[in-house]
């Protein structure tokens, strides 16, 4: 890992609130394995005073993508860079998807969870993994990454309200799908709480959690672990994670 | 780097700049940035004599310029600390500041006796001023006939100096100070996290689990300048001054209002390279400010017959 001001290159709106940015930089070549993240510095100095961390979309070479929603302060700041500006960049960080060599994949995303998966398809595909992929999202017009995913995977997406693809959340389209050895997710925890449930198989799932340091030292993101996992009662989203075994952690 | 080496009770340190406890867990996942050698001193995490599993989350909420916390003492307990941590921290030439937590009396004193004998542990801090936890810690911290007598008791038995952590959730730190000095201790370290609370707007509740937390950060420092200035001028201890510190101009502050050395908290999690960044500015301002020595810089700001820095 490594801390690096990388060039925003290029910044575009995807749905409302919702930013796809590519930053280029020496570091972005360490960034191999979906699921790990960067942590963002923005703003001044002394405020905001935490890091941001945001998830690693795709890279190629030394490019990488992230796709965030406005959320809060330090989401607007990062959004009022514009092309040519630089973001300290922390990275890569945390424990990334374990890839699958073989056979199918589901993978499963809501939301801001849905950028880690793409980089994790296109990774499963190259290894000859048939990927599908459910995207969640609120309505047609909160659609993003859609596209992108067509290139390696059969997509199949999820709106609450019924304005694109079916409707329901992303747990209503799982009887739907294909059979699968594995699956992947991404999202808020009452969605992973609700895969874990539902789905065929064990799996990955991707926490996002408040974090403070993003490398393992305040404990600001303890999830607690789940029987029959000994030793350590804990676990730190940031360190251990975001990705862990299905069963692994409480949700 | 002569002009940054300091000599305080126990701590023989290359620089004044040590990672604050609790901002910096064991070291070893901020070994992974740079050599932890570079630091001063390192003042580890808070040991209680059995595991804690701290608090429920959210464990931190972001303010203005600063930070709650509410972790709650989490850490493996003395035992597991004095087997794993210590010493995988032996391979690096830095003296450790161990930070001594509890509920009770007798916690302290176990905690201090068994970790007192530790090669790499020079010094203690004596934890009396945690805010996020329910039994000890502050309680100890706000009555100085209870920090007098604990402070006593902790003396005895550890073989290392001991540091009093001080904190600013009271109404007379002078008093506290005076009554730690006069009980034994060899230092005081200061300031502990301000309580406060943020609510979240949406839902009308606090953020954190705990409903309250520490705060930290920059928007503290002015608070820490001031008591470091009331109680520099009325003990005869050193003082490890921290509350904001982010750059080498903040270091130079933190002496001016009377500390000794410092301790570097949440800017370890704005930068990882927090601490080596400042220790190297640090020696850049010194020449810039044709200082020969930090320690000609403690106390100058109430120091009247020195004259003022051109």
């Amino acid at each position: 890992m490594k801390k690096e001001n990388l060039t925003i290159l290029s910044k575009e709106n995807v749905a409302p609130r919702v930013y796809k940015m590519i930053l280029e930089g020496e570091s972005v070549k360490s960034m191999l394995t979906p699921g790990q993240f960067v942590h963002l510095k923005v703003g001044t100095l002394k405020h905001p005073v935490l890091r941001r961390p945001i998830s690693i979309c795709n890279v190629e070479n030394n490019k990488l993508t992230i796709i965030y929603r406005i959320e809060g302060q330090g989401t607007a700041l990062l959004n009022e860079k514009n092309i040519g500006d630089t973001v300290d960049t922390l990275g890569p960080l945390g424990e990334g998807f374990p890839l699958q060599e073989s056979g199918k994949a589901l993978l499963i995303g809501g939301g801001v969870g849905i950028p880690p998966l793409l980089y994790l398809a296109k990774q499963l595909k190259a290894k000859g993994v048939k990927v599908q992929a459910v995207l969640g999202f609120r309505t047609a017009e909160d659609m993003f990454l859609t596209e992108e995913f067509k290139t390696y995977a059969d997509v199949i997406v999820t709106t609450e309200d019924g304005s694109f693809g079916i409707k329901g959340f992303v747990t209503d389209a799982l009887p739907q799908t294909a059979p699968y050895d594995v699956f992947y997710s991404c999202g808020p925890k009452v969605m992973l709480r609700a895969v874990e449930l539902a789905a065929a198989t064990a799996g990955y799932i991707s926490l996002e959690e408040r974090m403070g340091c993003g490398v393992g030292a305040c404990l600001a993101c303890v999830c607690d672990k789940k029987e029959p996992f000994t030793g350590k009662s804990y676990v730190k989203a940031c360190q251990d994670g975001p990705v862990f075994q299905t069963g692994e952690v409480v949700l | 780097m002569s002009r940054l080496n300091i000599e305080l009770p126990g701590l023989s340190m290359k620089n004044p700049v040590m990672p604050a406890s609790g901002c910096f867990a064991f070291g070893q996942e901020y070994a992974k940035f740079y050599d932890l050698s570079k630091l001063g001193a390192i003042a580890i995490k808070a040991a209680t004599p059995e595991t804690r599993a701290g608090n429920k989350t959210p464990r931190v909420a972001e303010t203005e310029s600063g930070m709650l916390n509410a972790i709650g003492l989490q850490n493996p307990g003395i035992d597991h600390i004095m087997e794993n941590e210590l010493p995988w921290l032996e391979q690096y030439d830095v003296p450790l500041v161990a930070n001594v937590a509890g509920k009770i009396k007798e916690d302290y004193i176990e905690v201090a006796e068994k970790i007192s004998e530790a090669p790499n542990v020079h010094a203690l801090e004596l934890n009396i001023s945690c805010p996020n936890v329910k039994e000890g810690g502050i309680q100890f911290g706000s009555d100085p006939q209870m920090a007098s007598e604990l402070t006593k008791e902790v003396k005895k038995v550890s073989k290392v100096p001991v540091y009093v952590k001080l904190s600013p959730n009271t109404a007379d730190i002078v008093s506290m100070a005076k009554a730690v000095e006069a009980a034994g201790a060899d230092g005081l370290s200061m300031i502990n996290t301000l309580v406060g609370m943020k609510i979240d707007i949406r839902t009308g509740k606090p953020i954190l689990a705990n409903k309250t937390g520490g705060l930290s950060g920059p928007a503290i420092k002015p608070v820490a300048v001031r008591m470091i200035h009331e109680v520099s001028q009325q003990v005869s201890i050193p003082i490890i001054g921290m509350g904001g510190i982010y750059t080498a101009e903040d270091v130079v502050e933190f002496f001016m209002a009377g500390a000794s050395a410092v301790a570097v908290g949440t800017a370890n999690f704005s930068d990882p390279f927090a601490c080596p960044a400042i220790i190297d500015d640090l020696e850049e301002l010194l020449s810039e400010m044709g200082i020969s020595h930090i320690s000609e810089l403690t106390g100058r700001s109430w120091k009247q017959w020195q004259t003022s820095l051109s």
